[in-house]
């Protein structure tokens, strides 16, 4: 298959190209502008096979998505940082209305002031909005998981977020394997899922209901998207025949005797991986899917593995509560016996990471004390 | 022209709808899908309207309606339309339909946005000049010297409508036309102009609101007689924003604004300083549409 030397937004833009999408609605916010520009020249050459619409603002961007959704159309958006928080109204509003759209998002850290690191809190901070959130650790990761989340999100009627950190990936060049349209077709085909408005029907879509009504509504959602971590192997095995790569919900290293693991989402985990050479007796979990949280493969880890303790890297921080993998991770393992301790290192502002800062990270952990939170800025 | 003498086979609002008695947005409605039906789909954003339409899966319209978010009305009708066409179904009508709030306030950017991109759907605004959903409260559409639940007396709206019919202009949009409840035929020459237009065009529908304006439920028709009469409201359309021409030509001597305001009860207070501003402002309004239709009689 032919490799191409391409950045993390053209790995997004060519993928979704591949995918075979009948309308792009977007709006340019840096890190994610290539991704636009990128799907701007595919249409400026004709071969798009999509409408592109230049819309005012993020807001109308998903909008957009929203209503060409309702008619059965398949959409891509991608944004980040402010455009995301921007969105917030529309965001709830898809999985609500259980619209199969597929947005990327770069991450960015949001202001005040103005900072254009990646710090992950724009999209962790849109965890309750009822969309799947899948993190990227290289471009690869990204073009792969678009294909997949188009199959995700149309099997399950409810929207997937695609994320990777700005910079680390979108602006950075990696040889990406990218089957052509043909094959791409083949394992994702025409959208199946059905149109809501449909001419000549009447339809009340989306009207008001009583709070009995809503709860069942939210009842069905919620149980829809509990069944994507099984899906989504599902999806890789198939994927895996075609293109002969997989992925999980949850990667770990487990090296015989690892007593620390290291647990990181996107790029960063990708910084891990290759640190784990010189950080004796640690291994590491990679957290892909963010929602549905993939709760019991976490455990299923835990208990094959000899783990006893996690340093999570949260490159975000909810304010007054720490970091949001921390909180969601301790919250998959409360009950649960022989609970590993849980250490907290912040990259908050989405500082860079060193493999020295994790070594020190690591050596630093008084193993007495069964908790601990540490900001990187005071690592470096 | 009686409802009676009306053509009523194409009728798709069903009886038994929750709107007030009087209710000239029902009534906007009930004209604007009957002169477009019946292959129709109607974009809805919050308004009075998205409760008109009923509780799932009961339905007011005998047409798909698609609810959306407040602020989103001229991005998801533009999203509809492409995604229809994506889909084949070029001949069915898109219609984006929002109250005054929804148009010239919160829904302004996204208008504007489909509007400059030339979007093909009609925008049809009905206008009840307040935020009636939410209990009455002041919008950008609230005429100078209204009461409101955000004006309460011994306050009431300050500056003047926004003028939306020159900022729609001003997008040189295909179509643009005013028109009201009281003025059937009217109406209905200026939907089916539009929907014979392709891009996009912009329908302002004056809807009298009784329990809004503090009136009868019976005294919608004459209220909105009385806005074309006074010159409050004039009736007119306007195309690429360059060629303005009266539909119902007003006569030189306009009905008097008192009449218009003495009946509604959200201008009760109002005194004659005020009353003069706002019979100023109309004055301006007359002579400014005036000459842009004598302009465009130029340009012939
Ligand atoms: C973002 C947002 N803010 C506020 C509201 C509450 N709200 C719903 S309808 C409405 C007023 C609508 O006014 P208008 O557009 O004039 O329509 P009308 O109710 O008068 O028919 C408001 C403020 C909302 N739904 N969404
Ligand atoms: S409040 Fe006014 S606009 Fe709303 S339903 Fe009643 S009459 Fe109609
Ligand atoms: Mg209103």
């Amino acid at each position: 298959m032919p490799f191409e030397v391409v950045s993390g937004s053209q790995a997004a833009a060519i993928a979704v190209q591949r995918v075979g999408v009948d309308m792009v609605a977007a709006y340019p916010i840096t890190p994610q502008t290539a991704i636009v520009e990128t799907l701007a020249n595919f249409d400026a050459r004709g071969e798009l096979g999509a409408e592109f619409v230049s819309v005012e603002s993020e807001y109308s961007a998903l909008a957009c998505c929203n209503g060409a959704a309702a008619a059965g159309a398949r959409v891509f958006t991608a944004t980040a940082s402010h455009g995301l928080a921007y969105m917030h109204e529309m965001i709830h509003w898809c999985s609500g209305a259980r619209f199969p759209i597929v947005m990327v998002n770069v991450n960015r850290s949001i202001g005040a002031p103005w900072c254009l690191d990646p710090d992950q809190g724009d999209s962790l901070s849109q965890r309750d909005t009822g969309w799947m959130q899948i993190y990227c650790s290289g471009a690869q990761e990204v073009f792969d998981t678009i294909l997949q989340a188009y199959r995700l999100s149309e099997e399950l009627l409810l929207p997937c977020m695609v994320v990777f950190d700005g910079f680390y990936i979108s602006h950075t060049y990696e040889a990406v394997d990218i089957p052509d349209k043909k094959q791409v077709e083949r394992f994702i085909g025409p959208p199946t899922f059905p149109p809501q408005v449909v001419p000549g029907e009447p339809g009340n879509i989306h009207g008001i209901i009583p709070g009995e009504k809503q709860i069942q509504l939210i009842k069905l959602k919620y149980e829809a998207m509990m069944k994507a971590p099984a899906l989504f192997e599902g999806i890789n095995s198939n994927f895996e025949e075609v293109f002969g790569r997989r992925y999980s919900a949850v990667d770990a290293v487990t090296p015989r005797g690892a007593k620390t693991a290291i647990l990181a989402a996107g790029a960063t985990a990708e910084t891990v991986r290759w640190s784990l050479p010189q950080l004796a007796g640690t291994g590491m979990i990679q957290l892909r899917m963010f929602r549905p949280f993939p709760a019991e493969q976490i455990r299923a880890i835990l208990k094959k593995s000899e783990f006893e303790r996690i340093v999570v890297i949260d490159r975000n921080c909810s304010v007054g509560a720490g970091g949001i993998f921390a909180q969601e991770l301790k919250a998959a393992l409360y009950g649960l016996e022989d609970r590993p301790a849980i250490y907290e290192l912040s990259l908050a502002g989405g500082i860079d990471l060193t493999g020295e800062m994790l070594i020190e990270m690591v050596e630093s952990i008084d193993q007495n004390v069964k908790s601990g939170y540490r900001w990187g800025d005071e690592l470096l | 022209m009686k409802i009676e003498e009306m053509n009523r086979e194409n009728e798709m609002l069903y009886s038994g709808h929750s709107a007030c008695p009087g209710c000239g947005a029902a009534l906007a409605v009930r004209f604007l899908t009957r002169a477009l039906g019946p292959n129709l789909a109607i974009v809805l954003t919050a308004s009075c309207w998205s409760i008109i339409a009923g509780v799932p899966p009961l339905t007011a319209l005998k047409c798909p309606i698609l609810h959306c978010p407040f602020p989103s009305a001229g991005s998801v009708g533009s999203g509809l339309r492409r995604g229809l066409n994506a889909k084949g179904k070029f001949d069915t009508t898109v219609v984006v339909l929002a109250g005054d709030g929804g148009t010239f306030d919160i829904g302004l950017q996204a208008l504007s946005g489909a509007a400059q991109r030339n979007e093909d759907f009609i925008f049809v605004c009905y206008d009840n000049e307040a935020y009636m959903n939410t209990g009455m409260q002041t919008s950008s559409a609230t005429p100078f010297g209204a009461r409101t639940n955000t004006a309460p007396y011994p306050l009431f709206k300050e500056g003047q409508k926004k003028d939306i019919m020159q900022i729609m202009a001003a997008h040189s949009i295909p179509y643009a036309a005013t028109a009201t409840v009281a003025f059937p035929e009217d109406m209905e020459y200026k939907l089916k102009t539009a929907q014979k237009i392709s891009g996009f065009r912009f329908i302002h529908i004056l809807s009298p609101c009784p329990p809004g304006w503090g009136t009868e439920s019976s005294e919608t028709i004459e209220l909105s007689r009385l806005a074309v009469s006074s010159g409050a409201f004039p009736l007119f359309e306007v195309r690429y924003g360059m060629d303005w021409k009266m539909t119902l030509p007003l006569e030189e001597k306009r009905t008097p604004l008192s009449e218009y305001l003495g009946i509604q009860k959200r201008f009760k207070d109002i005194d004659r300083d005020r009353l003069r501003v706002l019979q100023e402002e109309i004055d301006y309004e007359w002579e400014f549409l005036k000459d842009k239709v004598k302009r465009s009689e130029v340009l012939k």
